[in-house]
C-alpha cells in the first residue's frame, strides 16, 4: 500500500471519503515523512505540529459527520515562508524578520484554512523570493530530494521540496519572475502561476507587487486545479485583484488538445537550453502533434530584453516594498547613536547579499536623471512583451516552451555568478510581465536522473485551456515516478 | 534695491472621512496612541491598500470648489523617504497626475481682488505622529521617541498655489479664503491649531520689474494666519537683506519661531531628497468618470464668495458679508435672523460686532451658544421700537448669550425697557422742571448747558429708562 504521504491531493481526498484514511493518519504521514527527510532537506523553516495536527482532528470531526467542506478538507498543505499566518513564524527567510510572529492571516492563508486545508509548516526560500535556488536564505539552503547534491530551483524550493519528499501533499508558492515554475521543474512537479490579480497577494510579503502572483506546486494538474480553485477570486483587500470570476482551472481537464493550436516560442526554445531539455520539450511537443494539436512556429523577439526589464523593474519595485524593514515597529533592530544610524545597520545586518544587490539595483534605477532610461525603459519594454503576446494569442490557444534551461545543478554551482542565475528564469520571466498564466508540467528525466519540465502560457484569464492542454501533456508524458530518498527506504 | 516678493503656498488638508485613506481605520484623533491601527497603516509586511472613495471623492469636491479640471484618471505613485513615523517608509501620493490641476481663487486685500491659480491639489496618505522625549522636545536633544500611528494613513489633500502671491498679506488672505473654502465644503475640521490644516510658504524675492524667480525658500510651521503673515514678512526682509549686502539665498526649509519672530535653518535643500517617485503597484489609477464628478459637483454647498455676494445683494455691506458667509455658524444664525424677520444690515451688525466678540472671549462657538435667530430679530425689533436703548440692547444680548432667556424676558427681569410712553416721560420732566425751578430759569434763559443737568435729572427718575433724545425734545418744548 501507498505511503500516505505520497498520495495526490485527489487521491488523499477520495480515500477521507471513503473513510480509508483519516486527516490524522493523513497528517501523521507527512510528519512523520518531514521528521526522516528534513536534515538532509530542510524544506520547511517552521513544522507547525500541534497546530496540522488540531486543524486535522477538527477536520477529521467534520468529515466522520459527513460534513466535509470541500476538495481540500482535511489535507496537509505547505505554505512558502512568505506568506502571512497568524500566530506562527513568518520570516521570508530573512534575518531581519526572525522570530516575526504575523497578527493576521494573509487572504490566501485564510481562504485555505477555511477550505479546511491542514497546514504543516513554512518553507524555505530564497530571501524575500530573490532566487532560483533557495540557497539565499539566511537559515541554510534546501536540498533536491532527486538528488540531495543540486539545488530544489527557487525562490521556492521550499515548497517544492517538501511536496517532492512527502512531507506535505502539496504546497503553495510565490511566482515573481518563474519562483513556482523553475522549482516544480527542478522538482518533478506541477507548478502553476495564475493570471495576475486572480488571486489576491494579501498577506504575501511584497517583492515585486506588479509581478507577484501565488500559485500551487503539486504531483498532478488535476491537484493543481483543485488548489488553485480554491485560492483564486476577487478579494476587496487587494486593489489589484480582479473584480470578476475566476476561470475554472477543472471545467476541461480530460478534454485533451485535438484541435487546439499550440504555439512554440522560437527565442525560448533554442539558444541557451541544455539539450536534454531541448530534446525533451521537442517530444512533447511531437506527442502533442499526434494527440491532434496543431503545432504553429512563433517568433516573439521582444522576449530577448525581458530579463533586462525584469531586472529593472522588479529590483525598483522591491526597493519601495523592502522599506519598511528598518527595525522602528518589528523584526531585528540593531542599535545606533540615531534614528537613522538604528535603520542603517539593521538593515545592513539584518539583509543578505543578493537582497541588498537587488535593492540598491532598483534604488538606482529609480534614481532623479536615471529614472527614463531605465525603469522608463523597462516598462516601455514591458508594453511591447504585452503587445507581442497579445498578437501571438490571436493566433494560438496556448504557447509552450521549456521551464528551467536546465535540469537541477550542484548547491554552489552559481552562487558566484548572478547573472548565470538570472538566466534560469529566461522562459518563465515573461509571464510575469505580461501578467499572463503560466505553468510547469513534467515531462522526463534527464540521463542523471532529474526531472525535465515543460512550460504551458496562456492568455490572461486562459486558465482553463492551460490546465486542458497541461492535463493532456501529463497523460502523454512518462510517469516520473518520485525520488527515492534513502534516508526513507531505510 | 527694490525687491518683488514672489510667494507660493503649500497646504495640507486633513479630510475627516470616516475611514482613513486606504485601510479601514477610524479617522480619530483623539483615541488612545496605537488604537486606531492595523497592518496597513502599520505597514505591516504583506499588508496592501486600497482607496477610500469618499476621499476620492471628496478631494474632487475640493477641486471643483477651486476651479480646477479633475482628471479622469489620475494615479497614485510611491515617495520614496526614510522616517520612522512613516511606517513603509515610502508615501502614497501623487507625482505628474493629481486629481485636479489648473484651478484658482480670487483673493481680497484691502478692497483689492486678485486671482491666485492653483496648480493641482492631490491625494496622499498623513504619517504618524513622533513625539521626542528629552529636554527640549527637539529631535536633535530627544533620547527617546515615542510613535503614534492614529494619524498614520488619514486622507491628506495637498494644495498648491501658483507662485502668484506677491506679498504676506495676500499670503494671508489666500489662506484664509482656502480655509474658509474648505470648511464651507464640511470636508475637513480645518483648524490650524488641531494642524487638521497646515500651510507652508514658498517665498522668494526678485528685483521689482523682472521676471526670473530668486531661490525659494520653504517656511513651515507657521500655526496661525497671523503667524504665517509674520513668518513671510519676515522672510521677504531676512532675505532682501541678505541680497543687498551681496549675499546669497539658500535653498533651505525654514523653521518659524513664534516666540522669537524669526526663521531657523531647518536642513539645507543642497543635494536635494530623491523621492524616487514610481507608479504605485497595488494600486489601480483613479477614475473619476465625467458622471460622477457631475454628481459630485451637484453637492457642492453655495460657496462662500458667492454667499458674500449674495448678502451684499441684501445691502449687506461687504466687510460684514464676508465675515459672515466665512463661518457656517455666522451662515447659519444669519439666515434664520433674515428668517425670523430681522433687518439684514441690523443681523449682521450684531452678529460679526457684539456676538463674534463675546464668543472669542468666552471661547465658546456661536454655534454652541443659546442665542437662536429668533433672538437677533426680536432684540433687533426692540432697538427699532425704542424699547431698548443701543447700551441696553447690548446689554440684553449679554444676558441672552448667557442663556438667561429670549431678549424680551432678559429685559423685563433687569429693568432694561426705556419708558416710551409720552405722558410718563413728560410727567417726569414737569417733576423734575418743579423740584429746580431756579435753573429751569436759567435755562431758559439761555444757559444751554444745564439741558445736560435736566437730562440726568430725568434719567435718575425714570432708573435710567428714558431715551435721552426724547427727553431733551420735551425739556425743549417747555422752554418753548
Amino acid at each position: 500500500m501507498t505511503n500516505p504521504a505520497d498520495l495526490t491531493l485527489v487521491e488523499a481526498a477520495t480515500a477521507l471519503k471513503a473513510g480509508d484514511q483519516t486527516s490524522v493518519a493523513l497528517t501523521e504521514a507527512v510528519l512523520t515523512r518531514a521528521s526522516l527527510t528534513e536534515a538532509a532537506v530542510h524544506a520547511y523553516l517552521t513544522i507547525d505540529r500541534s497546530g496540522a495536527l488540531a486543524a486535522a482532528e477538527a477536520a477529521d470531526r467534520r468529515i466522520s459527520k459527513g460534513r466535509s467542506i470541500g476538495p481540500l478538507d482535511g489535507l496537509p498543505i505547505a505554505l512558502k515562508d512568505n506568506m502571512m499566518t497568524r500566530g506562527v513564524e513568518t520570516t521570508a527567510s530573512s534575518k531581519i524578520l526572525a522570530g516575526y510572529i504575523p497578527p493576521y492571516d494573509g487572504t490566501v492563508v485564510a481562504r485555505l484554512r477555511e477550505a479546511g486545508a491542514v497546514f504543516v509548516g513554512k518553507t524555505n526560500l530564497d530571501e524575500f523570493a530573490m532566487g532560483s535556488s533557495t540557497e539565499n536564505s539566511a537559515f541554510g539552503p534546501t536540498r533536491n530530494p532527486w538528488n540531495l547534491d543540486t539545488v530544489p530551483g527557487g525562490s521556492s524550493g521550499g515548497s517544492a521540496a517538501a511536496v517532492a519528499a512527502g512531507s506535505a501533499l502539496a504546497g503553495l508558492g510565490s511566482d515573481t519572475g518563474g519562483s513556482i515554475r523553475q522549482p516544480a521543474a527542478l522538482c518533478g512537479l506541477v507548478g502553476m502561476k495564475p493570471t495576475y490579480g486572480l488571486v489576491s497577494r494579501y498577506g504575501l510579503i511584497a517583492f515585486a507587487s506588479s509581478l507577484d502572483q501565488i500559485g500551487p506546486l503539486t504531483h498532478t494538474v488535476e491537484d493543481a486545479a483543485i488548489v488553485y480553485e480554491a485560492i483564486a477570486g476577487h478579494d476587496p483587500l487587494d486593489a489589484t485583484s480582479f473584480p470578476g470570476p475566476a476561470p475554472s482551472g477543472t471545467e476541461r481537464l480530460g478534454e485533451g488538445v485535438s484541435g487546439l493550436r499550440v504555439g512554440i516560442v522560437n527565442e525560448l526554445s533554442g539558444e541557451g537550453i541544455d539539450d536534454e531539455v531541448l530534446a525533451a520539450f521537442r517530444t512533447t511537443v511531437q506527442r502533442l502533434a499526434s494527440a491532434g494539436a496543431e503545432i504553429v512556429e512563433l517568433s516573439l523577439p521582444s522576449t530577448a530584453t525581458a530579463l533586462s526589464a525584469y531586472y529593472l523593474i522588479a529590483p525598483a519595485e522591491c526597493s519601495a516594498n523592502l522599506a519598511r524593514f528598518d527595525g522602528v515597529r518589528y523584526g531585528l533592530r540593531v542599535d545606533g547613536g540615531t534614528v537613522d544610524e538604528m535603520m542603517s545597520r539593521t538593515r545592513a545586518d539584518g539583509f543578505g547579499p543578493e537582497v541588498i544587490r537587488r535593492i540598491l539595483l532598483g534604488t538606482y534605477a529609480l534614481s532623479a536623471g536615471y529614472y527614463d532610461a531605465f525603469y522608463g525603459q523597462a516598462q516601455r519594454v514591458r508594453t511591447l512583451i504585452i503587445q507581442e503576446f497579445a498578437r501571438a494569442y490571436e493566433q494560438v490557444d496556448v504557447l509552450v516552451s521549456p521551464t528551467a534551461p536546465a535540469p537541477a545543478f550542484e548547491l554552489g554551482a552559481k552562487t558566484q555568478d548572478p547573472l548565470s542565475m538570472y538566466m534560469q528564469d529566461i522562459c518563465t520571466i515573461p509571464s510575469n510581465l505580461s501578467g499572463h498564466p503560466a505553468m510547469s508540467v513534467p515531462v522526463g528525466l534527464s540521463a542523471t536522473g532529474l526531472p525535465i519540465g515543460f512550460q504551458v502560457m496562456a492568455p490572461a484569464l486562459g486558465e482553463t485551456v492551460m490546465f486542458q492542454v497541461a492535463a493532456a501533456i501529463e497523460n502523454l508524458s512518462d510517469d516520473i515516478g518520485r525520488p527515492v530518498l534513502e534516508v526513507v527506504a531505510s | 534695491m527694490k525687491w518683488e516678493p514672489v510667494i507660493g503656498i503649500e497646504v495640507h488638508v486633513e479630510l475627516e472621512t470616516q475611514s482613513k485613506m486606504f485601510c479601514g481605520c477610524a479617522v480619530d484623533f483623539e483615541a488612545e496612541p496605537n488604537t486606531n491601527v492595523c497592518p496597513t497603516c502599520l505597514g505591516l509586511p504583506g499588508a496592501l491598500p486600497v482607496p477610500n472613495r469618499k476621499a476620492i471623492e471628496w478631494i474632487t469636491k475640493i477641486g471643483l470648489a477651486f476651479n480646477c479640471s479633475i482628471s479622469e484618471r489620475s494615479q497614485f505613485h510611491r515617495k520614496n523617504y526614510f522616517y520612522s513615523d512613516q511606517p513603509k517608509n515610502y508615501q502614497i501620493s501623487q507625482f505628474d497626475v493629481p486629481v485636479c490641476h489648473d484651478g484658482w481663487i480670487d483673493v481680497t486685500v484691502d478692497g483689492e481682488t486678485s486671482r491666485i491659480r492653483v496648480n493641482r491639489a492631490h491625494m496622499e496618505e498623513d504619517t504618524g505622529k513622533s513625539i521626542h522625549v528629552g529636554e527640549s522636545g527637539r529631535i536633535h536633544s530627544a533620547t527617546e521617541t515615542l510613535l503614534n500611528f492614529n494619524r498614520a494613513g488619514v486622507p491628506l489633500v495637498e494644495i498648491v498655489s501658483e507662485a502668484d502671491i506677491r506679498s504676506a498679506a495676500q499670503a494671508r488672505a489666500y489662506a484664509q479664503t482656502l480655509r474658509t473654502v474648505v470648511a464651507a465644503l464640511g470636508v475637513s475640521d480645518a483648524k490650524l491649531e488641531e494642524g487638521s490644516i497646515r500651510f507652508d510658504a514658498n517665498v522668494s524675492i526678485r528685483p521689482t520689474g523682472t521676471e526670473a524667480f530668486g531661490t525659494k525658500v520653504e517656511v513651515k510651521n507657521m500655526n496661525s494666519f497671523r503667524s504665517l503673515e509674520r513668518a513671510v514678512d519676515f522672510e521677504i526682509l531676512r532675505q532682501a537683506d541678505i541680497l543687498d549686502q551681496g549675499g546669497t539665498i539658500d535653498q533651505e526649509t525654514r523653521h518659524w519661531d513664534e516666540g522669537e519672530g524669526v526663521t531657523h535653518s531647518m536642513r539645507s535643500k543642497e543635494g536635494s531628497s530623491d523621492y524616487r517617485y514610481f507608479p504605485e503597484p497595488d494600486l489601480l489609477p483613479i477614475e473619476v468618470t465625467d458622471e460622477w464628478r457631475n454628481e459630485i459637483a451637484a453637492t457642492l454647498p453655495e460657496l462662500p464668495a458667492a454667499r458674500a455676494a449674495r448678502y451684499m445683494g441684501l445691502g449687506v455691506d461687504a466687510d460684514s458679508a464676508t465675515s459672515l458667509a466665512g463661518s457656517d455658524a455666522l451662515t447659519a444664525m444669519f439666515q434664520s435672523s433674515l428668517a425670523a424677520g430681522a433687518p439684514a444690515q441690523v443681523a449682521a451688525n450684531w452678529l460679526t460686532g457684539e456676538v463674534t466678540a463675546w464668543s472669542r472671549r468666552a471661547a465658546i462657538d456661536i454655534a454652541d451658544s443659546a442665542l437662536t435667530g429668533a433672538h437677533v430679530a426680536q432684540l433687533a425689533g426692540m432697538v427699532a421700537a425704542n424699547l431698548l436703548s443701543s447700551t441696553a440692547a447690548k446689554e440684553v444680548l449679554g444676558y441672552v448669550l448667557a442663556g438667561e432667556g429670549d431678549p424680551e424676558t432678559v429685559a423685563a427681569a433687569h429693568d432694561l425697557v426705556q419708558i416710551n410712553d409720552s405722558g410718563a416721560l413728560e410727567s417726569a420732566v414737569d417733576q423734575v422742571i418743579g423740584e429746580n425751578e431756579d435753573q429751569f430759569a436759567r435755562l431758559a434763559g439761555g444757559e444751554d448747558k444745564l439741558i445736560g443737568f435736566f437730562v440726568g435729572q430725568v434719567m435718575r427718575v425714570t432708573g435710567g429708562k428714558a431715551d435721552p433724545r426724547a427727553v431733551t425734545d420735551i425739556i425743549r418744548s417747555r422752554i418753548g
